[in-house]
């Protein structure tokens, strides 16, 4: 029978499974952080269990880390606990790899495993974060869990699951000028809502899904929960194996040749059936702005705020209504007239070196408006960080009046000092533009790095394409 | 994890699509290494009006009286009623455990995420789905009726209202037992170790490269 890549990959880590579906699956790699970790560590200990195979583990700590004046330290005592307190479970227990807070390979977990090799394609994925969905860039069965699933997966390296449906998101075409992996993305959204994907392991394929760097198609599986799904895929192809030739953790010499013949087989088959299939033409999309207080909430960047007037649901109409009193916007206000008092270039979906490159394109030679209280480019990890400081692109973002700073999670939800204040407005390249994600009354509009950077220099909102065609004429 | 069998409780309306884990218990609170303790910071940015931080005494923060949680008809209560999509957003564990402490023990809704529908079972709360026809309905009994009362039935997989409709609904098997004996997944788990360890053996020879 043709399999879908999901079923392959279900197949694959299936140990046991019971009369009503309920499976035991194999768990390869375990990505630990310090928000979702201490519980798991310490009910472990109370309960008097070992963990199964710590070399499954690769940890670090990410979120609660400041981004600037690392010689002082964590100063926040509450968020050093619990650095501290990763510090402590990884010192105990072990792992293959560790990268404490000040390591030069630290950074954000869904940053770092793919940049060290240690996702490879085929594997089971999972850490204690919804975003783990990232790692399906790589064709790997990679979702968040919460911590009584950290716990059980220390204790006996598997996870109890039931299977997905199967949700075919086929794309094809171009991308236009100033489009990215990330209005893609939030395109998606837009058409099958932030429940559309419940239930369903989403595949990405397509000649555009082919045409995306492993960066892009990382920001694409990453946003898969976003749309309700636990988990996106990318089948493996030449881009995938390019990207990890050489990683750290990547199989050398034989084991490598070894290991490629398998990875050549993740694909989904010719004539595999999914649940839903759902198809977009890569030419219809423009940059994308989100408007509201959920991904979903998203519009073409030379569109208009909608108005819950036209919505005839009542619940949502309702939620769109909250969500405008929130963002402090009117009905049919012009997205590229919404003036912005940060930025903040980063996160997990977009802080890898292409998105800073791409930031990076469109600073060059500008400089910052004057409304910008704040312009943040933190990279993803401090690999990314030092490959960006290679290639100038640190100078130009400070040139331009940007802050650069150290690798981390950020303002994307703001556990450490960077944050929005109440009534602020920021353009994000993150992922959640939820009430009080990014600080309590702020408010967050989703973008890609190219029209994050395109904002800061405006101080509004603006197609970007246009802003590179000007730049090119000019 | 504590069973749940039967429960007869207060129902409390929040009526929401959408409401994510960030709502549900905001970042600055999983700074902590507990789990018990985020009661009172449930719902935070909701159901106060001044910020909330770990370690301000919450019991002195001005409570917003426009969120349903502080009216007075709903103290106590121990079962939400919510719309579609609940607890979307971020895997954090810290929401079920927010919840449950708060007093929540039964969430009914239109739909839920994934993971957070996941992460309730683990916790002893159990959520439940019902048609978008049924949960309108439910609103408007709630609404109606002062102290309304509602009876989930795990068992029969069952909800009976005041007004003698019975709904039922239905809990995947293996989460249905868990729940009714209180079973720790991790114990059950382990009873299977051996075909972990063959499965495990058998892996580390055909692919290699992942054991490194
Ligand atoms: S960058 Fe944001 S979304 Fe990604 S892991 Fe960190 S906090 Fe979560």
């Amino acid at each position: 029978m043709p399999q879908t890549l999901y079923e392959k990959l279900w197949q694959d880590h299936l140990v046991h499974q019971q009369a009503d579906g309920t499976a035991l699956i194999y768990i390869d790699r375990h990505l630990v952080h310090e928000v979702t970790s201490p519980q798991a560590f310490e009910g472990l200990k109370l309960a008097g269990r070992k963990p199964w195979r710590v070399s499954s583990i690769v940890a670090t700590a990410d979120h609660n880390t400041p981004t600037d004046h690392w010689d002082r330290g964590i100063e926040d005592p509450i968020s050093r606990l619990q650095v501290e307190t990763l510090d402590a479970n990884i010192r105990a227990v072990g792992a293959l790899a560790y990268f404490p807070f000040r390591d030069p390979r630290q950074g954000i977990v869904h940053v770092v495993g793919p940049e060290s090799g240690a996702t490879l394609p085929g594997m089971t994925v999972v850490c204690g974060d919804s975003h783990t969905s990232t790692h399906g860039a790589f064709a790997c069965m990679a979702h968040g869990i919460g911590t009584s699933e950290v716990e059980h997966v220390l204790a006996t390296q598997c996870l109890l699951q039931k299977q997905s449906k199967t949700m075919l998101l086929q794309v094809d075409g171009r991308l236009a000028r100033g489009v990215t992996a990330k209005d893609l993305a939030l395109a998606i959204i837009a058409r099958i809502g932030t429940a559309g994907g419940t239930g369903h392991a989403i595949e990405f394929a397509g000649s555009t899904i082919r045409g995306l760097s492993m960066e892009g198609r990382m920001t694409l599986c990453n946003m898969a929960i976003e749309a309700g799904a636990r988990l996106g895929l990318v089948a493996v192809d030449e881009v995938t194996i390019d990207y990890l030739r050489g990683r750290p953790f990547a199989p050398k010499g034989a084991q490598w040749e070894q290991a490629v013949a398998a990875w050549r087989g993740l694909h989904s088959d010719a004539d595999a059936r999914f649940d839903r299939v759902v198809e977009i033409t890569a030419e219809d999309i423009r940059p994308q702005v989100t408007w509201g207080t959920s991904p979903e909430m998203v519009v073409p960047v030379d569109a208009c705020v909608p108005d819950p007037a036209n919505e005839a649901d009542p619940v949502r109409r309702e939620g769109m209504e909250r969500a405008l009193r929130y963002m402090g916007l009117s009905p049919r206000q012009p997205i590229r007239e919404i003036r912005l008092d940060k930025i903040f270039i980063g996160s997990c979906t977009n802080s890898r070196i292409e998105d800073l490159r791409a930031a990076a394109a469109v600073v060059q030679g500008r400089k910052v408006a004057s409304n910008i209280r704040l312009a943040l480019v933190v990279p993803g990890s401090g690999l990314v960080k030092r490959q960006a400081e290679r290639e100038g692109l640190d100078e130009i973002f400070l040139a331009a009046g940007f802050e650069w700073r150290e690798p981390g999670c950020s303002m994307c939800l703001a556990m450490n000092a960077d944050r929005l204040e109440a009534g602020e407005r920021c353009a994000s390249t993150s992922n959640r533009n939820f009430e009080g994600r990014q600080g309590a009354g702020g408010r967050t509009h989703l973008v890609s790095p190219e029209m994050a950077a395109a904002a800061a220099i405006a101080g509004h909102f603006c197609d970007v394409g246009e802003l590179l065609g000007r730049k090119e004429k000019g | 994890m504590d069973k749940f069998v039967c429960l007869e409780g207060l129902v409390a309306p929040l009526d929401r699509a959408n409401v994510d884990t960030d709502a549900i218990i905001p970042k600055q609170f999983l700074k902590s290494i507990q789990r018990s303790g985020f009661g009172p910071n449930l719902f935070d940015e909701w159901r106060y009006l001044d910020a909330g931080e770990p370690g301000k005494e919450d019991s002195l923060r001005r409570l917003n009286p426009a969120f349903v949680l502080n009216q007075p008809r709903y103290q106590g209560a121990q079962i939400l009623l919510t719309r579609q999509n609940f607890g979307c957003g971020s895997s954090r564990e810290h929401a079920p455990w927010a919840l449950l402490d708060f007093g929540f023990r039964a969430l009914i809704g239109e739909s839920f995420a994934d993971i957070f529908f996941n992460n309730c079972f683990k916790n002893g709360i159990l959520p439940i789905v019902l048609p978008a026809a049924e949960i309108d309905a439910l609103f408007v009994l709630v609404e109606a009726t002062p102290g309304c009362r509602l009876v989930v039935d795990l068992e029969q997989q069952q909800l009976r209202c005041p007004d003698g409709r019975v709904l039922s609904f239905v809990v995947d098997s293996f989460r249905r037992e868990c729940l009714l004996n209180g079973w720790d997944d991790i114990g059950l788990t382990l009873r299977h170790a051996d075909l972990i360890r063959a499965f495990e053996d058998k892996r580390r020879i055909e692919q290699p490269w992942l054991f490194a």
